[in-house]
């Protein structure tokens, strides 16, 4: 006591890091701007208007869910808005608003907030709510558009995994083209350029490491380059087609969904690699990247459990081994 | 990056994770002064860790300064010593920092700061004699733990103890008393290393410092490179300015590559660590004899109106200590003895000094509030973070849950509470508090058997 004033008592440490969790959701909401703006630019201002509703819903969804649910109000950690802006990257730029804001419904309440809110969550909102708009209404969420055809009347085409499916890659836009975002496709995920700077960005602020997408990236790339009997320009379009890049930077990546250790994020990423390939190669669905996902999620909890690190000076099992016989 | 520099080691092994905290080294070039002879000091029995010493003199004695007033026949302990001259007017019960009671001793100080007449430089020939005169200088580490000295060293022939590492790192933010010993007794540390070098067998001696103490590292790389060092086995390594490159197990690794297993001592891998001001005390105390009656610290934080280095007699008053440090400039929310990321918040200034204390540090309320604990989004930052390669997530799971048998699997008994998961925490949680609660944990299970 000072002064008749108490003294704060805490444990160790009396400093603290700067970061915070909102500081992090801010900072994967900034590297998310390219690839939108990029969007708006290829789609038309639509995709500004998906993006809000999307986001809106997800606010509002966090918001009620904590409140019904009489929790502590999370929606200062910027976590919905992240939830939202991610749901609305996941569709094409035609979807009916109110599939946007369902999406954003579903990613919150049933997937984040049922168990128990940020950092609780077993599978990705984004990504579930992705599959279940995919499951329920096929045809709109498969409504592709040619990017730059907005002003006029817009035309449909068919994604590059489509095509390339068919096994040629003619008809395809040019790599440039692919890498600008200048093709089919989900809102967010064409642009490789902007999607592979605000990976950048992540990595320099040290809110991602490099593990999960280096690994995912990398194993699509080998496989496809097996499979494309060493054709880098058909492993190119594989790597800049679908949602890989969006979902190597900014989904497979997200803290509660997968491991935590850099062991684990490799096996992670090398897992989902390897589903997406097999799903594009063999599956009657032309991406994988949102099962891939998913499925990999499930299994996190057991991939944590076997790459747990060995505590310091732990000696090491051969080692022991050797005593124990020795003995 | 520690840089390369010719003759100098670098990590052998470099440390794991751990935490880019804050310097704030404010007071580095602030020489230590002496305080002004407290009236009264309280010196308790327990400081160290291990035995607490039983009062051997009573209220109504005259004592002076370095006269043994506590003492203890436990094997690890170390004895106490009167640190102002005067009488004793009160042996009871005070409450330490830490809020456990220990015995006491307070003596009125007479002001006159009169060495007691039996003080006499110890004759040190052996080993034995070392660690006898060791043992009765009352020397605990000084770095913070207080772990009596003479029971380091006293390590049995067959461990083959090789390596002496002598710890300069000083990697708390604030804290620079170690910094100043280096800068101001270069030549008791010199004395140090090479006494305790010549008499206990060291094949070598490592001196860490981190990086951002040029001048230190200057002193320091002049005493590793002393001509009376004929066969380069006294070497300086810079480490990464990097918390908590000066923990014990860290400076073993750094300085040999040998990891200590969970649960066994430097000595169980052939090292023995020690603060370097432990090390200039000892040449010290062979020198004049005066035991460990005063002590080095940094007075620093928001709230502190003249940051200062002082030198202190164990057991003055902590308030006493702030007040010739200019009092507070502004209204303290906080204060903690020890640096920012180990020390120990107390609830008073009315609180003596203990002899490993190594800072008083004083913040205002901006400082003092930390961030607002949130849920955990499993970013793993604090895994990254600890440098024992623990799961702090695992942890505090298990702990919420009293799950004993997973508490057992996750290796919490090696955690030594250096903070730097709660550092990195974007959420703010009170990791170090869990580990301490799953160590509790586990005690209790283990005494239940």
């Amino acid at each position: 006591m000072i002064n008749g004033k108490l003294l704060t008592v805490s444990a160790s440490p009396h400093v603290r890091s700067v970061q915070t969790t909102t500081k992090i959701m801010l900072d994967v909401i900034l590297a998310l701007m390219p690839a939108l703006a990029v969007s708006v630019a290829a789609f038309g201002p639509r995709v500004l208007l998906v993006c809000a509703v999307s986001v809106t819903c997800a606010i509002l969804a966090e918001y009620a869910s904590r409140k019904i649910m009489k929790r502590s109000m999370t929606i200062g950690d910027l976590s919905a808005i992240v939830t939202g802006l991610l749901v609305a990257f996941n569709m094409p730029s035609t979807i009916p608003f109110w599939m946007a804001g369902l999406g954003s419904v579903i990613a919150i309440v049933v997937v984040k907030q049922f168990f128990g809110g940020i950092g609780q969550n077993f599978a990705n909102p984004a990504i579930v709510a992705r599959i279940v708009l995919l499951l329920s209404f096929g045809a709109e969420m498969t409504n592709w558009v040619k990017p730059l055809t907005w002003k006029v009347d817009a035309v449909s085409t068919a994604t590059t995994l489509a095509t390339l499916k068919t096994g040629s890659t003619e008809n395809l836009p040019s790599l440039a083209d692919m890498f600008l975002g200048m093709r089919a496709g989900c809102l967010g995920e064409t642009c490789a350029a902007a999607l592979i700077l605000g990976g950048i960005y992540l990595l320099i602020k040290k809110v991602i490491k490099p593990a999960i997408p280096a690994a995912y990236i990398g194993t699509v790339a080998v496989i496809m380059l097996i499979k494309g009997h060493g054709d880098l320009n058909f492993v190119a379009y594989e790597l800049l087609s679908g949602g890989l890049l969006l979902g190597a930077i900014f989904m497979a990546t997200d803290y509660s969904t997968s491991p935590i250790n850099t062991k684990g994020k490799i096996i992670f990423g090398i897992g989902c690699g390897v589903i997406t390939a097999l799903i594009r190669m063999f599956a009657s669905m032309t991406e994988g990247v949102s099962f891939a996902i998913l499925i990999m999620n499930l299994l996190v909890p057991y991939i944590e459990k076997a790459t747990v690190p060995k505590p310091f000076g732990t000696p090491k099992k051969e080692k022991k081994e050797k005593e124990a016989a020795k003995a | 990056m520690a840089k390369k520099i010719a003759g100098v080691l670098t990590a052998v092994k470099k440390v794991r994770g751990g935490a880019k905290v804050p310097h704030r080294k404010n007071t580095a070039e602030t020489e230590v002064v002496r305080i002004p002879t407290p009236s009264k000091v309280v010196i308790p029995m327990s400081m160290h860790i291990g035995a607490p010493c039983e009062p051997v003199v009573k209220v109504g004695d005259e004592v002076a300064v370095g006269q043994l007033i506590g003492d203890s026949d436990k094997f690890v302990s170390a004895p106490i010593h009167a640190s102002v001259s005067g009488k004793v007017v009160e042996v009871g019960n005070v409450k330490l920092p830490n809020g456990m009671l220990s015995q006491a001793v307070t003596i009125e100080s007479d002001g006159e700061m009169r060495l007691w007449e039996g003080i006499k430089p110890p004759k040190v020939e052996t080993r034995d004699d070392l660690i006898k005169a060791v043992r009765e200088s009352g020397l605990v580490g000084l770095g913070g733990a207080g772990f009596p000295t003479h029971v380091k060293l006293n390590f049995p022939p067959e461990k083959n103890i090789d390596t002496l590492v002598i710890n300069a790192a000083e990697c708390e933010p604030y804290i620079t008393v170690d910094y100043r010993e280096c800068i101001e007794n270069s030549w008791d540390i010199l004395s140090g290393v090479y006494t305790l070098k010549e008499l206990l067998g060291f094949k070598q001696v490592i001196i860490a410092v981190e990086d951002n103490k040029p001048e230190a590292f200057k002193v320091l790389k002049r005493i590793a490179d002393n001509e009376i060092d004929v066969n380069d086995e006294v070497k300086l390594m810079t480490l990464e300015s990097k918390y908590p490159q000066g923990a014990e197990k860290m400076m073993v690794q750094s300085a040999t590559g040998r990891q200590v297993p969970p649960g066994k001592l430097p000595a169980d891998v052939g090292c023995v660590v020690m603060n370097v001001g432990s090390v200039a005390f000892i040449a010290r105390y062979l020198k004049t004899g005066k035991p460990l009656v005063s002590r080095s610290l940094t007075v620093d934080g928001s709230a502190i109106a003249e940051p200062k280095n002082v030198r202190v007699p164990v057991g003055t008053n902590i308030g006493e200590i702030i007040d010739f440090c200019g009092g507070f400039k502004e209204e303290p929310c906080k204060i903690i003895t020890g640096g920012p990321m180990m020390g120990l918040s107390i609830i008073g200034t009315d609180l003596p000094i203990l002899k490993q204390n190594n800072a008083i540090l004083a913040f205002a309320k901006d400082d003092a509030v930390l961030k607002p604990e949130k849920d955990c989004i499993r970013c793993g930052r604090c895994a990254a973070a600890c440098p024992m390669s623990l799961m702090p997530t695992n942890i505090v799971r298990a702990v919420k849950a009293k799950d004993i048998e997973m508490l057992n699997k996750v290796g919490v008994t090696v955690c030594m509470e250096c903070g730097s998961c709660a550092y990195a925490c974007p959420a703010g949680k009170p990791l170090v508090q869990h580990m301490r609660l799953a160590k509790s944990i586990l005690k209790e299970e283990a005494q239940k058997k």
